[in-house]
């Protein structure tokens, strides 16, 4: 069978093919499609031809297989220091090979190539920088994705994601109208509370366009209002878009770029239909890895920047403290030990370690830092799309253990999150190792914290 | 025989060596693309230059990153053999002596000695590489034979000059056995990973710019390597 219904080459984009996928509970027809699909070998090597230049090429020619890489990634020392996990290995045998056999590759070589860049590799970019020549292998994993989708070899979590992306602009089926209503909703419910408060949207010209996880409007709205609560003390003018919200991209995780390139397209259109000063992005990595950091080459932006002025909430958060619109009242900052867990899309690939470190310094009594931390800090266990891939749960549950161990030697119970896809795989890891601990995003820690000046108390005090 | 390959063998071995570094790096520029690569590398200039020299420096100093420090035995013999390799050749007193018989110029010449220990050095620290190779797991299983015969010729200039200058010091065979090993490795360099000479630099350079521009350096003070 050189295609299937569901496992095929081309890329998901209407709503019926999307239902299909979902009808295949697990992913069982997908998958046994999969075993009979057919490599186009031509079109791969082509597309190495055309996208695979100097820099990936001389990376994986001048590797010296020195093997410092070994120590930088989780992955290798979650599993007892596997040499078929260092990361040299990893990426020589799966893209080294394509390129040497010149794409003439089959389909098992596919599977262990798709096994081996999202199995072993959750694209975190820490082996770029204990090596000394500067090779990034999560750059070529990703890479390596990219070819991986464009011959239907990619989880089925990932089809359906990047599918997701170019049918509904979200990771998940949230509607504009489901979007705006949850907005409402939130609104509504919250300003009983909070007299005043409200949730703008569309407003043109606002300081601070809001995006947002489409998880949050699907299955975490509460965090919609607790935004809203937060720039509301804040005395922000702020909006969110009743279409281009939402900033993550499984598409990226899938390696879908044309996906990916709609996705933020429709981000910065927000931009330009309401031109906001500044957009805030969701306390999630992997979304502002996406719409911030590489968002703006997809769209083909030459300045390599957003078309506003972009902000991870940390930066807004630490802004805010910094200039006295949150102000902590003492007495209920964090008392107990807590440790921050710093993202790899926004710490080691954004450079907001110190944003961070300036919340944690505000709003908590005994902050410890992680080892290693900041840049250096370990991936989380969850990132590149580890934590929603059935597929590789077993392989995602032992890279955990990194985490857990980094977590336990702090001795702090209450772990500082801003990131969904960190916030997922601890609460994962406690749920699977049980260490007793807490995890949290930073908006419902800044809430009971914060001193709420007298005209915007809430209601009831 | 030694007029030869000290010679026009000596200019095309210099030739090659010099021609196809260059080669090399103007290759690897021209390759760049900030569309596929996803880094703006010439719209910020001066975020590019920061990030591109504080990779390469903070590599080039002994225990000056995460990395080096993490493996400090590791990190000893790699500058150990890269001093040695560069140096050694470069400062030699009968390579500068040939030099100025043949090209009219000199260079700074070491002591003896110093050679000799610069050259056991090399010696020592490729071997010690090699058992490294041969004795840890994640480093065999990436090591191929290419890696060995690598090492070896770049090795074999200075265990050849060794002999020719002590074991065998009247053999013209072992000082024309010297030569030739030594134009291997030169024309090797362009030619192999051993590349990494002058591509060092520039892959240093790339990633430093890749995170200077893009992934944080206009948000921080910049990556601690």
């Amino acid at each position: 069978m050189p295609e299937g219904k569901l496992c095929n080459r081309q890329p998901v984009t209407t709503l019926e093919q999307l239902q299909a996928l979902l009808a295949d509970k697990g992913g069982k027809q997908y998958y046994e499609e999969m075993n009979r699909l057919e490599v186009d070998d031509k079109a791969l090597w082509d597309l190495v031809q055309r996208t695979c230049k100097s820099r990936i090429r001389t990376w994986l020619e001048i590797c010296t297989h020195c093997g410092l890489c070994a120590e930088s990634c989780f992955y290798y020392l979650a599993n007892h220091k596997d040499p078929t996990q260092v990361p040299a290995y990893k990426i020589q045998s799966t893209l080294g090979e394509i390129i040497r056999r010149k794409g003439r590759v089959d389909n098992a070589f596919m599977q262990y190539t798709m096994d081996t860049v999202f199995a072993k590799c959750t694209c975190c970019n820490r082996c770029a920088i204990y090596c000394p020549l500067g090779i990034d292998t999560g750059v070529m994993a990703s890479y390596t994705r990219g070819l991986l989708f464009s011959q239907g070899f990619t989880p089925w979590e990932m089809k359906i994601g990047s599918g997701m992306h170019r049918v509904f602009r979200a990771q998940m089926d949230v509607t504009t109208e489901d979007w705006v209503d949850t907005c409402q909703w939130m609104a509504e419910e919250t300003s009983e509370e909070w007299p005043g408060l409200e949730i703008p949207i569309d407003r043109e010209n606002a300081d601070i366009l809001y995006t947002v996880n489409a998880r949050e409007p699907k299955h975490y709205p509460e965090d919609i209002a607790q935004a809203a609560i937060l720039f509301h003390v804040a005395g922000e003018n702020w909006t969110v878009p009743s279409e281009g919200w939402e900033e993550t991209s499984l598409a990226m995780f899938a390696g879908d770029w044309e996906g990916c390139r709609q996705q933020v397209q429709s981000v910065y259109d927000a931009m330009a239909r309401l031109k906001p000063k500044r957009m805030v992005v969701t306390e999630c990595g992997h979304a502002y890895r996406a719409t911030v950091i590489e968002g703006p080459y997809w769209a083909g932006l030459p300045t390599g920047k957003t078309p506003v002025e972009t902000l991870h909430y940390v930066e807004w958060v630490a802004e805010a403290l910094r200039t006295g619109k949150l102000k902590i009242d003492p007495k209920r900052k964090i008392k107990e030990p807590v440790t921050y867990q710093d993202s790899c899309n926004y710490i080691r690939n954004g450079g907001l370690a110190a944003a961070a470190r300036y919340i944690m310094s505000q709003i908590a009594e005994d902050f410890r830092e992680m080892g290693p931390s900041r840049e250096h800090n370990f991936c989380c266990g969850g990132g590149g799309g580890l934590n929603g891939i059935g597929r590789y749960r077993e392989q995602r549950n032992v890279g955990l253990k990194v985490k857990r161990d980094q977590i336990l030697a702090t001795g702090a119970k209450l772990v500082v999150a801003p990131c969904h896809n960190c916030w997922d795989a601890i609460r994962d890891l406690e749920e699977i190792y049980r260490i007793g601990i807490r995890w949290s995003f930073l908006k419902p820690l800044l809430i009971n914290m914060i001193e709420v000046p007298e005209h915007l108390r809430p209601a009831e005090e | 025989m030694y007029e030869f390959v000290t010679g026009p063998l000596a200019w095309l071995a210099f030739a090659v060596f010099f021609v196809g570094n260059l080669v090399r790096l103007v290759r690897y520029v021209r390759g760049l693309d900030w569309k596929l690569d996803r880094v703006a590398y010439g719209a910020h200039p001066a975020h590019g230059a920061r990030g591109a020299l504080r990779s390469i420096l903070f590599w080039l100093i002994p225990f000056g990153t995460h990395s080096w420090r993490n493996n400090p035995g590791f990190t000893l013999l790699v500058f150990t053999l890269h001093v040695g390799l560069i140096f050694t050749p470069l400062f030699l007193l009968a390579h500068n002596i040939l030099l100025e018989e043949r090209w009219g110029f000199r260079l700074w010449s070491m002591p003896g000695w110093l050679a000799d220990t610069l050259t056991i050095a090399v010696l020592v620290s490729a071997a010690l590489l090699v058992l490294r190779r041969i004795a840890l797991p994640e480093v065999r299983l990436i090591t191929s034979a290419y890696d060995y015969a690598l090492i070896g010729v770049a090795a074999a200039p200075f265990l050849s000059g060794l002999i020719a200058r002590y074991a065998y010091a009247q053999s013209e065979f072992w000082l024309i056995v010297h030569v030739l090993c030594g134009e291997l490795f030169l024309v090797a360099i362009p030619l192999t990973k051993l590349s990494h000479f002058v591509l060092f630099f520039a892959t240093r350079a790339q990633i430093g710019m890749d995170f200077g521009i893009k992934r944080g350096g206009m948000k921080s003070r910049g990556l601690q390597w």
